[in-house]
């Protein structure tokens, strides 16, 4: 029996006629943590999609500590464990950032649909959106619409919404995407703590922070993972240095990404 | 930080706010005397329920329901089956427990009809309710014996036991049932907006994709919302049948959904009292303004247009724009342009206003002559002196209130900046 945290055999994903993802196999075990690198359009956005139920794969199975997730609706997938967060900010935009955090923890604490009960005494709820809010750095923010926020406080509120309902799996679509060099070096230093002891994958391009990141890289082109190692060995790998990695080192050193 | 929050039940703010209204609800008809206002207050209350339960779909949970007449209306049938059922001895309930048969009717409508409203979301979702509305409303031409065809079902609220002498025939004790009625549910509605349902449908409204990435089934988050909504509008719809003790076809007609949709965005659908406000203005509408003209319609039409284009929040959001500037002590700046606004935008309104009470005036009491009583002035609705004063009354008005409106917003912006700043100080000062 598999005892992986999350496991992808031969997936597939077409759009139309085009095959976006050509059967990719990844096996990721429960504490590790995996930066998914790839050039634009190589389906990486796509991979997280399928693995978090957006859509479903045209073929091959997900499973998720042993269980199959595919073709499950991402409610369903969040309740099982795996929480996302996404590329482009996607947070409640006209609700405070307490209110954010308190709303992202309701159903992993019981609460589900309940309308008999009210929020303000809901200590559980309201103590871990509190807690929540300190991890990420925005307790003198509590009460401000998450719509007024900073693009770098939206980014850590983002990833307080995914961390919030305690999943185990955690997958994050370019957290750093649009920030400064120095506000990505805070910001990974945030996602390595509060992510701590969780399976993590991360899709980065920065790769002086997915080599300071990740336990294990995922390189995907073309829709393939075309390697799944250790970044040492990927970063020896041949395939991966012609198919991708050489030039994007040479652009990161020369400051690009 | 986690000593921030606290629960408060005893919140003195909220205990003076609920304290307020409930001494309105009592002392209005004991301020509002006559038989037209104790009708019209009994309405309002009515009107606040509906609207209230349509902003739980609009306001809290961006659902635009174009039908929510049908809840309301179908709730009104079952009540006044009812009430006739215990009328002729066969259903031992008290008359005043039959707006929660018109409750549990909406509710019932909510379940089976929302199931498929609610599948979907966005403009789906309000073309949807629109066909529903369409196919109940179609319904009632159809089934005579449950909607009384023309002439509607009508029935007698004074029936069963009388209880402390309470029988319901003055039309001040119905306004007092009303007044109950309405408290409790503008209580309970308020307390749903607490609950971990009531914030996750607002989750929904903002981002439905997000909500579904936290656990939460979107569809199911919807529908239970309607259906709650459901079973306000039939409580609202049970009321309706005692007040009027007639319903007829047009309960669930497409009107009725329009005008809840207009007077809730009027009051205001970003806070919680807006609807309030809209009820109350759409009573006034139906009851004063169409008495005093024919062409209330169009003016209402103009009205919900500027809104719509100028103060999207309703009257509630202008409230709260300005309170806001009351709490920072500016209101005293700006009161002035406030003043003016309202005097050009009377001048402006009532050249505007004649104008259009002659074309009416031509167009439907043509036979009565060409004078035209407006505002104590006697008009020739075909003579040019009369066209060119009331357009040239329009005109200045328009003009001096476009040179008002850019005082008044550069004003506006210079508060806002300074409160922005003020806000500011205070921060760095803590």
């Amino acid at each position: 029996m598999s005892t992986y945290a999350l496991e992808l055999k031969d997936v597939r994903k077409n759009f139309g006629k085009t095959e976006i993802i050509r059967g990719v196999n990844l096996a990721v075990q429960a504490g590790e943590r995996v930066a998914v690198i790839g050039p634009n359009g190589a389906g990486k956005s796509t991979l997280f999609n399928l693995i978090s139920g957006r859509f479903g794969p045209s073929s091959g199975e997900i499973l998720l500590g042993g269980q199959r997730i595919d073709h499950k609706k991402p409610y369903e997938i969040n309740r099982m464990g795996l929480s996302r967060s996404f590329q482009i900010t996607n947070i409640f935009p006209k609700l405070s950032v307490f209110e954010n955090l308190r709303c992202a923890v309701l159903w992993s604490l019981g609460y589900k649909y309940t309308f008999f009960k009210f929020l303000s005494g809901l200590k559980d709820a309201n103590d871990r959106a509190d807690q929540l809010l300190e991890m990420i750095h925005l307790d003198k923010k509590r009460d401000v619409l998450a719509m007024n926020l900073t693009y770098a406080e939206q980014r850590a509120l983002e990833i307080g919404v995914t961390i919030a309902g305690g999943a185990e799996v955690i997958l994050l679509d370019e957290p750093t995407a649009g920030m400064s060099k120095s506000e990505t070096s805070r910001f990974i230093h945030l996602i390595k703590e509060v992510t701590e002891g969780k399976t993590l994958l991360t899709v980065e391009h920065d790769m002086g922070v997915v080599f300071g990141l990740a336990d294990k890289i995922a390189v995907v082109v073309y829709g393939e993972v075309i390697a799944f190692d250790t970044p040492e060995a990927v970063r020896a790998n041949a395939k991966v240095q012609e198919a991708y990695l050489g030039s994007s080192v040479a652009d990161s050193q020369a400051g690009g990404h | 930080m986690a000593s921030v929050y606290k629960f408060k039940p005893y919140n003195v703010g909220r205990w003076i706010i609920w304290s307020l209204f409930a001494l309105v609800l009592v002392c209005a008809p004991l301020v509002f005397t006559s038989n037209l206002s104790v009708t019209m207050l009994a309405q309002m209350g009515i009107a606040v329920i509906a609207c209230l339960s349509y902003n739980m779909l609009l306001g809290q949970g961006g659902m635009l329901s174009f039908g929510h007449a049908v809840y309301t209306g179908l709730g009104s049938y079952m009540a006044i089956h009812a009430l006739n059922a215990v009328s002729a001895g066969k259903l031992n309930i008290p008359v005043s427990a039959l707006p929660l048969v018109g409750g549990l009717a909406g509710m019932g409508f909510a379940v089976l009809l929302g199931w498929v409203t609610t599948r979907k979301a966005g403009t789906p979702f309000a073309m949807i309710t629109m066909g529903v509305a369409e196919l109940v409303f179609a319904m009632s031409l159809m089934f005579s014996e449950f909607f009384g065809g023309e002439a509607g079902v009508s029935g007698n609220r004074v029936a069963g036991q009388a209880f402390m002498g309470i029988n319901y025939g003055p039309q001040i004790q119905v306004y007092y049932l009303i007044a109950a009625y309405t408290f409790v549910c503008v209580a309970l509605m308020y307390a749903f907006t607490q609950t971990p349902l009531g914030r996750i449908l607002n989750a929904v409204r903002d981002n439905p994709e997000r909500v579904e990435f936290i656990g939460y089934n979107t569809q199911r988050v919807r529908y239970t919302a309607f259906i709650i909504a459901g079973f306000f509008a039939g409580i609202a719809g049970g009321l309706g049948a005692l007040n009027f003790e007639i319903v007829t076809a047009e309960v669930v007609g497409a009107g009725r959904s329009g005008a809840y949709l207009l007077f809730t965005f009027l009051g205001g659908a970003t806070f919680f009292f807006g609807p309030i406000i809209g009820a109350i203005l759409m009573v006034i509408a139906f009851v004063l303004l169409s008495e005093l003209t024919k062409a209330w319609l169009l003016y209402l039409g103009l009205v919900f247009l500027f809104m719509v284009m100028y103060a999207p929040g309703g009257v509630a959001s202008l409230i709260m724009m300005n309170l806001r500037l009351a709490k920072f002590g500016k209101l005293r700046q700006i009161w002035t342009s406030y003043l003016a606004l309202g005097l050009t935008a009377l001048v402006m309104l009532a050249g505007a206003g004649a104008m259009i009470e002659m074309v009416y005036h031509l167009q439907l009491n043509a036979a009565l002559g060409d004078q035209v009583r407006y505002m104590g002035v006697m008009l020739n609705a075909k003579g040019i002196d009369s066209w060119f004063g009331c357009a040239f009354v329009m005109l200045t008005g328009l003009g001096l209130f476009e040179l008002c409106r850019r005082q008044y917003l550069s004003e506006w912006g210079d508060i806002q900046t300074e409160i922005e700043k003020e806000i500011k100080r205070r921060e760095t000062a803590v």
